[in-house]
């Protein structure tokens, strides 16, 4: 069983080799004259599908001749499973053998907007949708059946695919005997949103958790095999006839423009030539290494403009000093200010993050043709294909059902990163070369280019009353907005192909609080941005970065609680429990402590000498209803600024697990990267452009410094919705170190990451 | 341009390319493998990484020219479904991509080392493999599917 499917030969069509749609009216019971005369019907119309629509039941899932399940998934899997998730679930709702389930994701040609990847919503939302999706079908199937079999629906029950009667199997019709091969044409009460938000339910109720028989059950995945054989492409492998290659030609001082461009330079290039609109500039070849050569060759003479950019040593001074361009509070609890003042002692620190790239392990690479009859389709490793496919249709301006958008797996995705701007400016090539454009970043657009994760400092405080209680609470986030460019490429406005070819850069307003449920008498919890360095085409716009702010805002928050806890010479975790009111969230901090074996005393330790010590340290937060707590600890080596961060015991609470198997290496993964961000990763810049362009200037965390162990304590709540895993097990990490490492050397950092020039500084 | 044939996966490949042409771009455009990938161009990451006789190098930085007779091997060539590498089947049985973009800088250096070193440590698991990267973070099941292969291997 596969559930990949070559893009390139895939079309709706041939799986679904019907004849047509067979329509149900919901609510309306189906006689055998009406059933007869929709299949004359349907026969007289062979090609018909209904509309892919979200509010057809036949855009989510169909039966096809043989009985087995198509499910058609508006948002895409990252490497994190849910190819498996989403196909257990389908499988599930409509009893049917979950190898009997293929899913096929992020195609403008076969699903809906879902909304792409976004916000770990694979399954919080998109697999809502696809569950309800399913069990309506199963709802419609067992109708039909009734129908069929002359027997009340009450009386039927549905295994592996076949509608049979309760009290006599042998009265039965399978699937693939009642629709198989054919569309459904049900209507579904859509709740009228496109992407995440999409709801569109039928009349049936998705089963009772207690009924499962595939949800909740480890089940591997699909899309290994074929990537460890090779057999099926890449983004980057997508190979069209008569397509040449592109690059683009970025400028060396962000913000400069062209003054002129000498094509001649390349004149011995097969093929060459260079493609420009306003600032917009790339070279394209008949062959990729020529369009490599050519990128070299071509002699182009920039304006001589203003860097846009500060010395970075001065970065934090300047996101203190900077205007704040919004502000957004929480609603405040009781009366901060007035605490304050009635303190018997307060505690204060300021904490900083730097911009970090996506750094994707390849630079983005998107493939494009334009057929002669001007329909666009475009192969992208884009997360928000469906977005993608707006952007490229407003940047080309034509209509949105012209255009295509097919993701393929790309090289890596972790929020917005460089692959919508790749698709537009593809699309702008394509276009004036009049041939499918096959364009690949270079690894220095890849991380200097790409939108940045944005830096930020954040000022925490607690007041304290003379019996040593926290008797207020007050936080503060002030940085570059998560929103200079929005979350996906749908707008001109948000690519570099906009901004290159003349349309403003429109930074929009957003940050985020702290997530927890720590309940104090009086709260105030604030974020505010700045303006962007430069309002046209930079590499220093900040997006999306894997869960959005929330490392830069819990390594503050949850390092700040740990400050609080020394302060007063409480346990770590015993502070945090006596201040957390969400009873999973209790649950969750006592699962981290047992697992991790924690020892209840205060931080720091302060019984080791010699030049490595060891130390451990809680963070928890909570992320869209997931919930995770977790142990680090920690060796840190005072004598090199070396931090190895031995083991992690994660606690980890999204709800109800589809498949622990997947989501203990979701856990992982997201530990890594996280603990990659924590120790190494900061862009570096200059005034005038971004200096980290490659693995040796933007170093992230290598083989020999990794875990030897990450423990995970999955809490299983059955009865509850599942959320999202995606993310949440990043957000604690950086604060879970950064408290370990105050516990083995008793010194507090406060700035990211901890390189070993930091920690070493830090410790003389 | 000149003319080559290359012994890719144990079959020639005649090709007409620039000889300063790395040899990635070559085993993607002229011979149409699905991998090795362009990760950075600069020999730093591993995601392009072949055999050449044997050892793992980095066919981003190494002309067309330099391959000469040599026998290049890439990962489809270091196993199939059918007849795979061990280090193959442990990448399925430890589910170890996500993505999955860096893989042949993992198995292929993986596979020369695990043919060459006999039961090895972690830490020399590691060692051998340090440099490459992973951006998903794959790292713990990586090292999990080594260890599992060099089982398999004895």
């Amino acid at each position: 069983m596969t559930k990949m499917e070559k893009p390139a030969n895939f079309s709706r069509r041939s799986l679904l080799k019907a004849g047509g749609a067979f329509v149900v009216s919901i609510g309306m019971p189906i006689g055998a004259e009406t059933l007869l005369s929709i299949n004359t019907a349907f026969a007289q119309a062979t090609a018909t599908r209904p509309p892919l629509v979200p509010n057809q039941l036949s855009s989510y899932v169909a039966v096809n001749a043989d009985g087995t399940v198509s499910a058609f998934f508006g948002k895409m899997d990252m490497g994190q499973g849910l190819y498996v998730s989403i196909g257990q679930m389908v499988a599930e709702e409509l009893d049917v053998a979950f190898e009997k389930v293929t899913v096929f994701m992020a195609d403008t040609r076969t699903s809906v907007n879902q909304g792409g990847a976004s916000g770990s919503t694979g399954l919080q939302m998109g697999g809502r949708q696809m569950r309800a999706a399913s069990a309506e079908a199963r709802r419609v199937l067992i109708e039909m059946a009734a129908q069929k079999l002359n027997l009340p629906a009450e009386q039927l029950t549905v295994t592996d695919g076949v509608v049979h009667a309760k009290a006599d199997a042998s009265k039965r019709a399978s699937y693939a005997e009642l629709i198989g091969g054919r569309h459904f044409n049900v209507e579904l009460e859509w709740n009228k949103q496109m992407g995440n938000a999409l709801y569109a339910p039928g009349k049936a109720q998705p089963k009772n958790y207690k009924d499962y028989k595939i949800v909740g059950k480890p089940i591997k995945r699909v899309d290994v095999a074929p990537k460890a054989f090779c057999t099926e492409p890449f983004v980057t492998d997508i190979k069209l006839p008569g397509m040449v290659h592109a690059r683009m030609v970025r400028p060396p001082v962000a913000g400069a423009t062209i003054v002129s461009v000498d094509e001649s330079s390349i004149k011995n290039i097969p093929g060459g030539r260079v493609v420009r609109d306003n600032n917009f500039l790339a070279v394209v070849a008949d062959n990729e290494w020529d369009a490599v050569k050519a990128l070299r060759q071509l002699k182009v003479q920039w304006s001589n403009s203003q860097p846009p950019f500060i010395d970075q040593a001065t970065l934090y001074g300047h996101i203190r000093k900077a205007p704040v361009r919004h502000r957004e509070e929480m609603k405040p609890v009781g009366n901060v200010d007035e605490a304050f003042k009635s303190a018997a002692r307060v505690i204060e620190a300021d904490y900083e993050w730097p911009f970090q790239s996506h750094a994707c392990m390849g630079p983005a690479c998107a493939v494009v043709e334009i057929a002669s009859n001007g329909h666009v389709t475009c192969w992208s490793g884009s997360q928000k294909p469906h977005f993608l496919r707006d952007g490229i249709a407003r940047t080309l301006g034509v209509k949105a059902e012209t255009v295509d958008c097919i993701w393929v797996v790309g090289p890596g995705s972790y929020g917005r990163n460089d692959a919508d701007d790749c698709g537009n400016d593809c699309a702008v090539i394509a276009k004036a070369v009049g041939r499918p454009v096959r364009l690949q970043y270079m690894r220095d657009e890849g991380t200097g280019w790409d939108p940045k994760g944005p830096a930020s400092i954040h000022r925490a405080r607690a007041a304290i009353d003379a019996n040593g209680q926290v008797i207020a609470y007050d936080f503060l986030s002030k940085g570059f907005s998560r929103i200079d460019v929005n979350t996906n490429g749908s707008q001109p406005r948000d690519t570099l192909a906009g901004h290159f070819r003349g349309v403003e850069l429109r930074s929009g307003n957003n940050f985020g609080l702290p997530s927890e449920s720590y309940a104090f008498a009086n709260k105030r919890m604030a974020w505010e941005t700045i303006p962007p360095f430069l309002e046209r085409a930079s590499p220093l716009r900040s997006a999306h970065l894997r869960d959005p702010v929330g490392p830069q805002i819990h390594f503050a928050s949850e390092s700040f609680m740990d400050e609080v806890a020394a302060a007063l010479a409480i346990d770590p975790i015993e502070l945090r429990l006596r201040h957390v009111k969400d009873p999973r969230d209790i649950a969750l901090l006592k699962a981290a402590a047992q697992k991790s074996g924690w020892q209840s005393r205060p931080s720091p330790r302060k019984d080791q000498t010699g030049s490595t010590v060891s130390g451990r340290g809680v963070a928890y937060a909570t992320r869209n209803g997931t919930r995770v707590a977790i142990v680090a600890e920690v060796d840190v080596d005072r004598s090199t600024g070396k931090i190895w961060a031995r083991k992690f015991t994660v606690a980890h609470d999204c709800g109800q697990i589809i498949n622990p198997d997947g989501l203990v290496h979701t856990i992982e993964g997201n530990i890594i990267q996280a603990l990659s961000r924590t120790l190494w990763e900061e862009v570096k810049f200059d005034p005038k452009s971004v200096t980290s362009v490659d693995w040796q200037t933007y170093p992230i965390l290598d083989m020999t410094e990794i875990p030897e162990t990450i423990d995970c304590v999955l809490l299983d709540y059955p009865d509850r919705p599942p959320t999202g895993a995606g993310e949440g097990a990043m957000r604690p990490v950086a604060a879970a170190v950064a408290n370990a490492v105050f516990d083995a050397t008793g010194v507090r950092i406060r700035q990211m990451p901890f390189t070993p020039d930091r920690i070493r500084a830090s410790m003389s | 341009m000149a003319k080559f044939t290359l012994d890719v996966n144990g079959k020639p490949h005649a090709i007409d390319v620039d000889p300063d042409m790395p040899l990635l771009y070559a085993l993607k455009n002229d011979v149409g493998l699905n991998n090795p990938q362009f990760g950075c161009g600069l020999a730093q990451c591993g995601a392009c990484t072949v055999h050449l006789n044997g050892q793992p190098i980095r066919s981003c930085v190494t002309p067309v020219s330099a391959v000469g007779d040599s026998k290049v091997v890439t990962l489809s060539g270091l196993g199939t479904p059918e007849k795979p590498h061990p280090l193959q089947t442990a990448y399925v049985e430890e589910q170890v991509t996500q993505c999955g973009y860096c893989i042949s800088g993992w198995i292929m250096t993986a596979a020369a080392f695990l043919r060459d070193n006999k039961k090895p440590s972690d830490a020399q698991i590691k060692q051998a493999l340090q440099g490459i990267k992973c951006r998903c973070g794959t790292h713990v099941n990586i090292l999990r599917a080594v260890k599992r292969a060099a089982t398999m291997m004895g």
